[in-house]
């Protein structure tokens, strides 16, 4: 019942003892036993970060996940208030049937409010509603010294913008107050067209984003030369019309470890060969699930175990707008040079929407996410390649997926991490804050 | 819409029954000792869907106040659906063994209220002729271990009573149900050390007492396979038995 708890990525192997957390009232005197029993914690809510950002600098978090209660929905304005470990899942279950649905949401439902918050989550609407953070109307949260604070963007915006994208290092979020969008039916309008180079994905990009509440791309990096950067981009709507049905879907689950990577340098070519060859030439349009549209990797439990034992990487950069065909291109090249590439690699323009978060990830230009098993030469060699091109382009990485990320590079790529660092509770750290920042 | 009395309604296990509940649109009222927890539990039902929700703050040990709660529960609702029982404590068995006066509070907390709330409650559940009484025992009940047998003697208490209860009310029309969890990850068991295999969430103990109360089972082991893991253990002889150190 101890078990300890890991991060998504399962890399690197810090093994977290939790420490649960289960009424509001409680949260302060939980906070402040741990800070005295083992000097500092970090709050945990569902380990969906992919490196250590989840992990305590000590290896003892404060677990949120019982922490997991609705206060309060209104129906008709689409405002609700719930406690921070509620999961988007949750949430979705309780107000799509009432014609509500997230305004941010990451592509997965198994992550908690707390952590969206902490780590400014984005989706594929970030180029009409921005981050998730946008859309938080309030919440409170508790220090160590005993203080519960509500921070908006009137009241404590300080420590409002310096949580919001904060890694959970500013205290603890106990409730959280979120404004919904208005939808007709559960069902995606979506299409998907295939395009053969990164030329065609920017005129598709430019074409179609801003009329569209959703897009993403997915791209093969496995093809070099004139094809570099081909994939599929997709396109949704919430429909007009149709139920407001919450999907509940028998789930598929990797029962265990898989003692090495399935994804490797023999199943990948031939997997993102089979996926772009799956999806049709011409343009194909179709209304589906919000599942399939959102969450198609929700439906595999512990999908994360296929990368095997040494667990997995997954290097997240934006490059902004400017520079941001021509470092796409150098990064695919890099990638398909080394044939080590990656099957779930995903491109999304980021549009210009500011986050009120001090230490927030997107900016104008393009996302690229990448996924890659464990091996020694990641960090050695490939990545510091990436970050070479991310660095000189003045992009920037993803804290909630790193684990390699320098300190000098991270203090350049959010120059705001001082007033963070200022804000800190004393009692929170996490070993991703102590890496980049001594 | 079912009417629903929780008794306990804060213990984690109460609370994932309430929530099922609560998604069918059911009205509550809820007896439990903290009021801010009480009132937390109350909002969540109610943005989950319930009905109405009632609250009544109560310590349980407090026998007297056991007539004035029901009756404030049956005045509100005409008929009561269901009743779950499902407060208790996890006692420090060294300290009962060496305080007496600690022994008979737990006994108390675990057993007698439980005897004094649903010998009210049963004939109040005659009168109208229908309904479910679900009842939290433990499987801890099933076999006196020195590791923790004031809590066993309390539950066994709880499991015995409500087998005649049972047989009493089968005849007029009330049903009751007895359940027996195993290892649940709860409030209540926060930093015991138990066997990780055989711990399961307070979810899928109501999932488990939802199917109990809907197929009218009389004893249930949550989750079943405890039945098997405790058929084994009463046939262990007491020779042996008082040699084991479980």
């Amino acid at each position: 019942m101890v078990d300890t708890l890991s991060s998504w990525g399962r890399y690197p192997a810090f093994p977290q003892t939790p420490h649960f957390t289960h009424w509001r009232g409680d949260l302060s005197d939980d906070l402040s036993d741990l800070a005295s029993s083992y000097g500092s914690t970090l709050p945990y809510g569902q380990g969906r970060s992919y490196g250590d950002s989840c992990f305590a600098k000590t290896d003892h978090v404060l677990q949120t996940a019982y922490l997991n209660r609705f206060i309060s929905f209104n129906r008709e304005t689409g405002v609700i208030v719930a406690e921070s470990g509620v999961t988007l899942e949750q949430v979705l279950s309780l107000v799509i049937p009432c014609g509500w649905f997230l305004p941010v949401t990451p592509g997965t439902k198994f992550v908690s409010l707390g952590g969206a918050i902490a780590n400014d989550v984005h989706g594929k609407n970030h180029h009409v509603r921005g981050t998730f953070g946008r859309h938080v109307l309030s919440f409170n949260i508790v220090r160590s010294d005993g203080q519960k604070i509500t921070c908006s963007l009137q009241e404590n915006s300080e420590l409002f913008s310096a949580t919001i994208g904060g890694l959970g290092l500013t205290g603890v979020i106990e409730s959280v107050e979120l404004q919904l969008i208005p939808i007709s039916s559960s069902k995606i309008d979506s299409s998907t067209i295939r395009f053969g180079s990164l030329n065609e994905f920017f005129s598709l990009s430019d074409e179609f984003d801003s009329k569209n509440e959703y897009s993403v791309a997915w791209v093969d990096c496995h093809v070099k030369g004139s094809s570099t950067g081909r994939g599929v981009y997709m396109t949704g709507n919430h429909s007009d019309s149709g139920d407001l049905t919450v999907n509940v879907k028998r789930k598929m689950s990797v029962p265990f470890t898989f003692p090495f990577s399935a994804i490797n340098k023999m199943s990948l070519p031939l997997l993102n060969s089979g996926y772009y060859h799956l999806h049709k030439a011409k343009p194909q349009q179709a209304v589906i699930n919000y599942e399939p549209f959102f969450y198609p990797l929700d439906r595999i439990e512990h999908w994360n175990r296929a990368y095997g034992r040494a667990g997995f990487q997954q290097y997240q950069c934006v490059i902004p707008e400017n520079n941001a065909e021509s470092a796409m291109h150098e990064l695919l090249a890099a990638i398909a040079s080394t044939g080590s590439g990656s099957f779930l690699a995903v491109m999304k323009r980021c549009g210009d929407i500011v986050s009120p978060g001090m230490i927030s990830f997107p900016m104008p230009g393009l996302s690229l996410a990448l996924d890659f098993p464990q091996s020694s030469s990641l960090n050695s060699t490939l990545f510091p390649r990436f970050d070479t091109i991310v660095r000189e382009a003045g992009g920037r990485l993803y804290p909630a997926k790193d684990a390699h990320m320098s300190g000098e590079d991270f203090r350049t790529f959010y120059p705001d991490w001082k007033k963070v660092e200022k804000l800190r509770d004393p009692a929170l750290c996490s070993r991703f804050w102590q890496r980049v920042i001594s | 819409m079912k009417n629903v009395l929780i008794v306990g309604a804060t213990s984690a296990i109460a609370i994932s029954c309430a929530r099922i509940w609560a998604s069918e649109k059911a009205s509550f009222f809820l007896i439990g000792r903290d009021p801010s927890k009480l009132q937390q539990t109350a909002d969540d039902l109610k943005v989950l869907g319930a009905t109405a929700v009632h609250t009544c703050i109560l310590d349980l040990n407090d026998f007297n106040q056991h007539e004035e709660a029901l009756d404030e529960c049956f005045s509100l609702m005409d008929t009561v659906d269901i009743t779950l029982i499902a407060h208790g404590t996890l006692p420090d068995q060294s300290e009962c063994e060496r305080d007496v006066a600690v022994a008979l509070h737990e006994f108390s907390s675990n057993g007698l209220s439980v005897i004094s709330l649903l010998t009210l409650l049963a004939n109040r559940m005659v009168m109208q002729a229908s309904g479910t009484i679900a009842v939290i025992s433990s499987v801890a009940g099933d076999r006196g271990r020195p590791s923790n047998y004031l809590y066993g003697t309390a539950k066994a208490a709880v499991s015995v009573f409500c087998e005649g209860l049972r047989a009493r009310l089968f005849k007029s029309g009330v049903h009751v149900l007895t359940i027996k969890p195993g290892f649940v990850d709860t409030p209540m068991t926060k930093g015991l050390s138990l066997p990780g295999l055989l711990v399961v969430s307070p979810e899928k103990i109501a999932q488990c007492i939802n199917k109990g109360i809907t197929k009218k089972s009389n004893t249930i082991y949550a989750p079943g396979f405890w039945f098997f893991i405790m058929m084994i253990i009463k046939t262990i002889p007491e020779f042996i038995f008082k040699k084991m150190n479980l």
